[in-house]
């Protein structure tokens, strides 16, 4: 539960996915053929299932069109309440027994409501994933929403507001986010405490109704089942699920821009961020690799420059961020105080530095890690459920862990740098939270 | 799934289980040294070694060391703990060879004295980084205060003037004593050649200097009390309490894991419905952490300050109730549920069996496979939990607490 050890890097990781290529082996020696199979029901909801026969697992992500960024302005918190009281009580079974059945199942589950999607996910041994199923069409379909409990959803969401003041990193990024997309975009999904006091049961009830549909949900399963038995059961238990169109949202302008958060600190937290592609953009591969070699591994400019060299920080990262129609670039770094100055020039340097030049041996690392990652993915349900459910979010069709080595075999050095130059690190968005505000200096190092 | 075993001629432990459906390969050297090893003057060396072994040696530079990592695409790290330095990675399986060479390579690092000054500064960035968390600060002021005059009571960071006063010679000493080949046990996990790992074993191993320096263990007699840092800056209220459970060698071990999900698990528990799901609290939890000779039930409570007080009476309940009456039938086979497929689920990535089959052999000279932990899991019974519960009651033996609070008895702020 607690930190029973300290590890040398403890860095988040949020690739939105990771990529490869070969260096001695052929790739394919490492791959089954994937076995995915797609299919739209009738009323819109798509179901894409990937039959993995060497796992015990089964996995599924459901994206459900209902995220924060529907919160209704003045009531933000609205979508993170309704994930929690979706699944305190459904169909026939109240709050406790819904719980316990899904526990006696073994299902290790999540619920969150981030961006665009409220996402349900869960994994348990393959052989129990008809029961779960059929438990989650009552909570998608049927759930009780109980008026009784909606203050104690909203008092639940409201902790955790309070419980990120507590920790500067994440606060640090989050406020960075926020700051990066244009609203709603980069929202917190807890919303804030002022639209939680505003919020009212019948809110989210109304954002059920408004939001929960089957055109735009997506349903990935990944696992070792039957995959006709599955489908059969998934269109028993959603197939009657009427469809209803899309609510809108205002979006509002944006600008990069600095700024600092007071707080009583002995680190002084460094997060900066700029512009880069989606998922679905051709350059997205280029975008990735150059990202990687920033700020990827512990051989990356950034640990080493930063961390290595100079001993300024202990964490320090960069990672690329892809909604649907835009994508960021979040760089963070955490050094005392007194030392938080020379880190950001330091950062700032290195991210201007990259058009100057790509060593191969950088890009070759690259490919080696996304290699790893995509052939051992194969080893996870629960990975291969929520790329193939994210991947149809994006691009509307599943791509095949080989298509992606294949798209990462083919980056090279000037291709990455034909990227770099058409999409350069600056116009940074700068949040800095700790004592003291610090100077952005361009053009320095 | 096979398991092998063998021991060189130095002390070094190897254990290893075979899945040839896996696509990758882990490899860890658990050394059997952590903070608990150290004295008072080297505070936060095991730790800050760990660091150091990335430095490297005079075959392969720091630079060199991240790099090949990298080369072969390896997803790797090290880790401390009060009992046990940790250093691991997984790869495809045709790269094992080379992380077996760069692994067994920078066990003997050079520890070169201007790369000890400046990972020093990394070492003292961490001290800060964690200062800046609450429930840092009360984790590691819970462990000092309830092992107080036990071993398991030392940091694992050191402290700033600890860590600053450390030289690279007292580091070097340290190294000579615990970094022996008897202290060692390398495991593997995932798809290899049984022959392939032993030669490289012998290989990159056979000349590290044999010995054990073994540990002292007792079982610690936590003294109790209540220690109450006040921060005003802090949003909530940070509260740990930590009671004696059976040690990392207690046949009841696993009786107390599934007593830790009944009782405190982040979802289901008797604490989730009493104190998260009605929104009196961000988190509750209780678990069971084991170490060498000792064990502890672990609590930790998030909450608003002005509902503490009420927040430890509905603790203190809990665990009155369940010493009395013990658990429920239903209870225990939802816990069984739960944690038979968190084990399974786990241990499908060689990466995720690693850690187990490396800390049985470390901790109990055993080798257990996923279908003998679900058989002792399955065969449990509420008698089982009440004899545990006879030896090793829920209790609040000791409590810190970080936060805006003054003192946990009073209410108002």
């Amino acid at each position: 539960m607690w930190h029973r050890v300290i590890a040398r890097c403890n860095r988040t990781k949020h690739w939105r996915r990771n990529t490869t290529v070969d260096i001695t082996k052929d790739f394919a020696q490492h791959m089954q053929a994937q076995d995915i199979r797609t299919t739209q029901l009738p009323n819109g909801l798509t179901l894409v299932m990937e039959r993995m026969p060497d796992v015990r697992s089964a996995a599924f992500s459901m994206l459900i069109p209902a995220g924060n960024i529907y919160d209704p302005p003045g009531e933000e918190g609205c979508a993170a309440v309704l994930s929690d009281l979706i699944t305190r009580g459904a169909g026939d079974r109240n709050s406790q027994q819904l719980a316990f059945d899904l526990d006696n199942l073994g299902l290790q589950r999540s619920e969150s409501a981030s961006g665009s999607h409220l996402g349900l996910s869960g994994a348990t041994i393959a052989d129990r994933l008809p029961d779960v199923l059929r438990i989650y069409a009552d909570i998608v379909l049927r759930p009780q929403l109980p008026a009784d409990q909606f203050d104690a959803a909203r008092a639940g969401i409201a902790q955790s507001l309070h419980s990120i003041e507590d920790e500067p990193r994440q606060k640090a990024m989050q406020e960075l986010r926020r700051r990066s997309y244009p609203s709603p975009w980069g929202l917190p999904s807890d919303g804030n405490l002022e639209g939680l006091s505003q919020l009212t049961a019948d809110t989210v009830r109304t954002h059920y109704e408004n939001c929960f549909r089957p055109s735009e949900t997506i349903l990935g399963i990944a696992g070792n089942f039957d995959v006709q038995a599955i489908q059969k059961i998934v269109e028993e238990c959603f197939g009657e699920w009427p469809d209803k169109p899309a609510p809108t949202v205002e979006v509002s302008d944006w600008a990069p821009n600095v700024s600092h958060i007071a707080h009583e600190s002995t680190q002084t937290h460094i997060g900066v961020a700029y512009e880069s592609v989606p998922y679905r953009d051709e350059g997205y591969y280029n975008a990735w690799a150059a990202v990687n070699i920033l700020g990827g591994g512990m051989s990356s400019r950034l640990f080493t420059e930063v961390r290595e060299k100079r001993g300024l920080c202990y964490s320090v990262y960069a990672s690329l961020s892809a909604l649907r129609d835009q994508g960021r670039v979040f760089c963070y770094a955490g050094s005392t105080n007194e030392r938080a100055q020379e880190t950001l020039d330091v950062m700032l340097a290195e991210l201007q530095r990259l058009p100057e030049g790509i060593k191969e041996g950088e890009l070759e690392r690259c490919k080696a890690g996304a290699k790893s990652s995509l052939i051992m993915q194969q080893e996870s349900s629960s990975s291969r459920a929520s790329a193939v459910a994210r991947d149809w979010y994006h691009l509307g069709r599943v791509t095949t862990l080989d298509e992606v080595h294949q798209k990462v075999d083919a980056l090279t050095v000037p291709s990455i740098l034909k990227y770099v130059d058409e999409h350069p690190a600056d116009n940074f968005t700068v949040l800095t939270l700790g004592p003291e505000s610090l100077e952005v200096n361009l053009g320095v190092s | 799934m096979e398991f092998h075993k063998a021991t060189l001629d130095n002390g070094l432990q190897i254990v290893a289980e075979q899945s040839p459906a896996a696509h990758s390969v882990a490899v860890g050297f658990f050394v059997r040294t952590g903070s608990r090893d150290e004295t008072q003057e080297v505070s936060g060396v095991s730790h800050f070694l760990e660091h150091m072994v990335f430095k490297g040696t005079d075959r392969f530079a720091a630079d060199d060391v991240n790099r090949i990592f990298d080369e072969i695409g390896a997803k790797y790290n090290a880790s401390t703990s009060e009992e046990v330095t940790l250093f691991y990675g997984a790869v495809l399986p045709e790269y094992l060879p080379r992380i077996f060479d760069l692994l067994a390579e920078i066990l003997r690092p050079s520890l070169r004295t201007d790369d000890f000054e400046m990972e020093k500064k990394v070492i003292l960035e961490e001290i800060g980084r964690y200062e800046d968390e609450p429930t840092f600060t009360a984790y590691e002021t819970l462990m000092q205060t309830h092992f107080a005059g036990h071993p398991l009571g030392q940091c694992i960071l050191g402290t700033v003037d600890s860590i600053n006063a450390l030289t690279a010679d007292q580091m070097r000493g340290y190294f000579n004593q615990r970094y022996l080949a008897g202290n060692i046990t390398l495991a593997v996990a995932g798809n290899f050649d049984w022959d392939e790992v032993l030669a490289l074993a012998e290989k990159h191993c056979k000349n590290w200097p044999a010995g054990d320096p073994g540990r002292t263990v007792t079982e610690a007699q936590p003294p109790g009390g209540v220690e109450v840092i006040t921060n005003p800056s802090s949003h909530h209220q940070h509260i740990m309490q930590m009671t004696p459970a059976p040690p990392s060698a207690h046949p009841d071990r696993y009786a107390a894991e599934l007593l830790g999900v009944i009782v405190g698990d982040d979802s289901g528990s008797r604490m989730y419905w009493d104190l998260v799901d009605p929104g009196y609290a961000e988190m509750a939890e209780m678990s069971y952490n084991d170490y060498d000779g000792s064990g502890v039930y672990l609590m930790y409570c998030g909450c608003a300050p002005d509902q503490t007080a009420e927040n430890m009476r509905r603790i203190e309940t809990i665990f009155n109730e369940v010493n009395v009456k013990g658990v429920t039938e239903e209870e225990l086979t939802q816990a069984k549920n739960k944690v038979s497929s968190r084990i399974v689920l786990r241990s499908e990535r060689p990466m995720g069996r690693l850690g187990a089959l490396g800390s049985n052999w470390l901790y109990r000279k055993e080798y257990r496979s996923v279908e003998d932990d679900l058989n002792v899991i399955d065969g449990i019974t509420t008698d089982d939990i009440r004899r545990l519960l006879d030896e090793y009651p829920l209790g609040q033996t000791t409590t810190t607490a970080v936060g805006p609070l003054e003192s946990l008895n009073d209410e108002a702020t």
